[in-house]
């Protein structure tokens, strides 16, 4: 019988640990073997900004005992194996002394919210766009039209956030220019501030979705297509079942598996964020979190961020994984 | 329901299904191939029809045209089909949908992709019944996939599997099930068993005759198993390049077969006594977007004359219930005195 078995649940979850470990290991060596030494960086930065930094190798000295960096290379690698999976990514080099894991648990909820909005509407559009692309009966004016509305796909969602201000917020005053809720609000459960999230959110949430759910709409229409030439079409048809009927449970139901494998992976942008579209809305998410620490090699959280972000997508493969099966019978054969 | 001998030679005389001058052609590039170009057939009541021929002889078109499934960029060019008095062709798609499956129904090649492999075979058979007779009690459905289960021998486990959890065999015959669940006027089945092996082929297609004496049914079977044909139809229509040459009951087909080409057809089947070439090979097929004028065999006939080079045979009735499309024979069903027979051999 289809469905979920044992035997395929171990499986995933042992690909699930394997790719955690192997993903840990990878930010330990890259930044082990990466040129440069932030400590020293830093402390050069401090000396350029302040003059004369007193005793300098002494801070250095300090500072690298101070993050473990003396010990032999395997023991700094159980230990980071440790504070990785215990979430404790150290203090922030900028931001010091507040702890990486704090900005991030203050970055989340942005990223995850304007996520959590944007996808579903760039899958639900996208898939819907594409399968009436594909369909024989979709009036010819729609399908002629479709395509039209996937002209800014191939704009980076930079450029159409950039335009959106200009016009919705800078010519129009429609909406606000940036920032996630009104100037002097203080976040709460009241209409008003809920209202000034919503307003701020539409720009943001719409550049992202008009550069991005082109690429849906070209791959549903692409499954489309090679599902239309599958024998139980011709079958469903010949049954003289109803068009519509045919539409989303023969073909739109086989076509769309594809796509919940490409969500899986899409699902790692709600927390990886949307590094540039947050950038220039003034959102407090990962993705900005991201950006200014690397632009101020901020070593522990781009290593508490990666990991974050790695860990994330790891765990919706998973789920995908296991939900897979109930809407593809045939795939836990494949645990057999 | 037995019937008297008298009763069924009445049934037997009466049409389910005539084809006249149906054409299909698929568009391409350089031209519109011919795939099915003008063929003329009758289906008689509770009769079972053979429709044979090589690969790319339009058979399948010709069943996916009756049926009204030939996709873009193949088109119905012509022709009518008429079903118990209903014109097909002409006919609207909504109209048409009604008579889907309640009176022409299709039995596929179960045993490749046929089955949705996202639905429960039950859910495939009785959506069929739903959308033609509308919402039903979940038992009374159950009851009824049960007994199709039963009659083409189907465990009642089947019922809630999915498609790839069943047999080759066994998807054949939920094909079967399926095709049969609102028993129509008239069954095609489409090399319905081509994909199996010989014994499991053996068991479905002797299923397949047994459902359709029970409830009646006439049926086109396509194939090219001349022998499997043999033991299953009634009568036999043998399609070339698009055109039927010869059509006759099977045993009459078998020892006098009168076209040259179902000659070389029936001669090629193999044997265990003998090696023998495979004379089908001679010659060469014309290019199917641009046939020659005259008969569509002439490239490949032993026999050609002047004649077939330009004017086309028409299916003429020469023996009782014997048509041929051949410039060899008299209307009486006698050669033609120039005919040099022995050039075959």
């Amino acid at each position: 019988m289809g469905g979920l078995t044992l035997n395929y649940i171990i499986r995933r979850v042992v690909i699930f640990l394997l790719t955690i470990w192997v993903s840990i290991t990878i930010i330990f060596l890259v930044a082990r073997l990466a040129p440069g030494d932030p400590i020293s960086a830093m402390v050069a930065q401090a000396s350029a900004s302040m003059g004369v930094v007193e005793n300098q190798d002494a801070i250095i000295e300090g500072w690298k005992e101070y993050f473990g960096l003396n010990d032999p290379i395997p023991v700094q690698y159980v230990k980071f194996l440790g504070n990785l999976l215990t979430f404790n990514f150290g203090p922030s080099l900028i931001a010091f002394p507040a702890q990486v894991n704090e900005l991030i648990a203050r970055a989340l909820p942005w990223s995850i919210g304007l996520g959590l909005v944007t996808l579903p509407l760039i899958f639900f559009i996208g898939n819907l766009f594409g399968a009436l692309l594909a369909w024989r009966r979709t009036p010819g004016p729609l399908k002629a039209f479709i395509p039209m509305t996937m002209i800014f796909t191939s704009l980076p969602s930079v450029l159409a956030g950039l335009v959106f201000i200009f016009v919705f917020a800078f010519r129009m005053k429609l909406f606000p220019i940036s920032g996630p809720f009104g100037r002097g609000m203080q976040p709460s459960f009241t209409i008003e501030f809920i209202s000034s999230l919503i307003h701020h959110g539409i720009l943001p949430v719409a550049s992202l979705v008009i550069v991005s759910f082109g690429f849906w709409t070209l791959g549903m229409r692409g499954m489309m297509v090679t599902t239309e030439g599958e024998d139980y079409m011709t079958l469903a048809d010949a049954k003289g079942l109803p068009p519509f009927y045919v539409l989303y449970r023969y073909q739109v139901r086989n076509a769309i598996l594809p796509q919940v494998t490409a969500l899986a992976i899409a699902l790692r942008t709600l927390v990886a964020g949307q590094i540039l579209v947050e950038a220039i809305f003034s959102y407090r998410g990962i993705g900005t979190l991201i950006y200014t620490s690397i632009r101020n090699q901020d070593y522990n959280t781009i290593q508490g961020t990666s990991f974050v972000v790695i860990l994330f997508t790891a765990v919706s493969v998973l789920v995908i994984d296991l939900i897979y099966p109930l809407i593809d019978p045939r795939i836990s054969l494949e645990g057999n | 329901m037995a019937e008297t001998p008298a009763e069924q030679v009445k049934r037997r005389q009466r049409k389910v299904l005539e084809v006249r001058n149906l054409r299909v052609h698929y568009e391409t590039p350089t031209g519109d191939v011919i795939a099915v170009a003008g063929i003329d057939f009758d289906l008689y009541d509770g009769e079972t029809l053979g429709l044979v021929g090589e690969s790319g002889s339009g058979k399948s078109t010709a069943a996916y045209g009756i049926l009204k499934l030939v996709q873009p960029p193949g088109r119905i060019v012509d022709g009518d089909v008429t079903l118990d008095g209903d014109e097909l062709v002409h006919m609207s798609d909504s109209n048409f949908r009604q008579i889907r499956w309640t009176k022409l129904a299709l039995i596929p090649q179960g045993a490749m992709n046929s089955l949705n492999p996202t639905m429960r075979v039950h859910r495939q058979i009785t959506d069929a019944i739903e959308a033609h007779e509308g919402k039903q009690d979940k038992e009374t459905l159950r009851e009824r996939v049960l007994e199709l289960f039963r009659m083409v021998g189907l465990p009642q486990r089947v019922y809630n599997m999915f498609p790839h959890e069943l047999s080759g065999g066994m998807k054949q015959r939920v094909c079967i099930a399926m095709g049969i669940a609102l028993h129509p006027t008239v069954v095609i089945a489409d090399e319905s068993t081509s994909a199996l092996d010989v014994v499991v082929q053996r068991v479905v297609a002797q299923t397949m005759l047994r459902v359709k004496q029970a409830l009646g049914v006439s049926m086109i079977m396509i194939g090219h198993d001349m022998g499997l044909m043999a033991q299953m139809v009634d009568r036999i229509a043998v399609m070339y390049a698009g055109k039927l040459v010869e059509v006759a009951p099977v045993e009459t087909i078998f020892d006098e077969p009168m076209h040259p080409y179902s000659q070389v057809l029936i001669e090629s089947i193999p044997s265990l006594k003998e090696r023998k070439p495979l004379k089908i090979t001679e010659g060469i097929t014309h290019d199917p977007r641009n046939p020659p004028p005259g008969c569509i065999f002439q490239l490949r006939c032993p026999y050609v004359m002047e004649r077939c080079r330009s004017d086309a045979p028409p299916l003429r009735e020469l023996l009782a219930r014997h048509e041929v499309a051949c410039h060899l024979y008299n209307d009486d069903g006698s050669l033609i005195e120039d005919a040099t027979m022995e050039a075959a051999s």
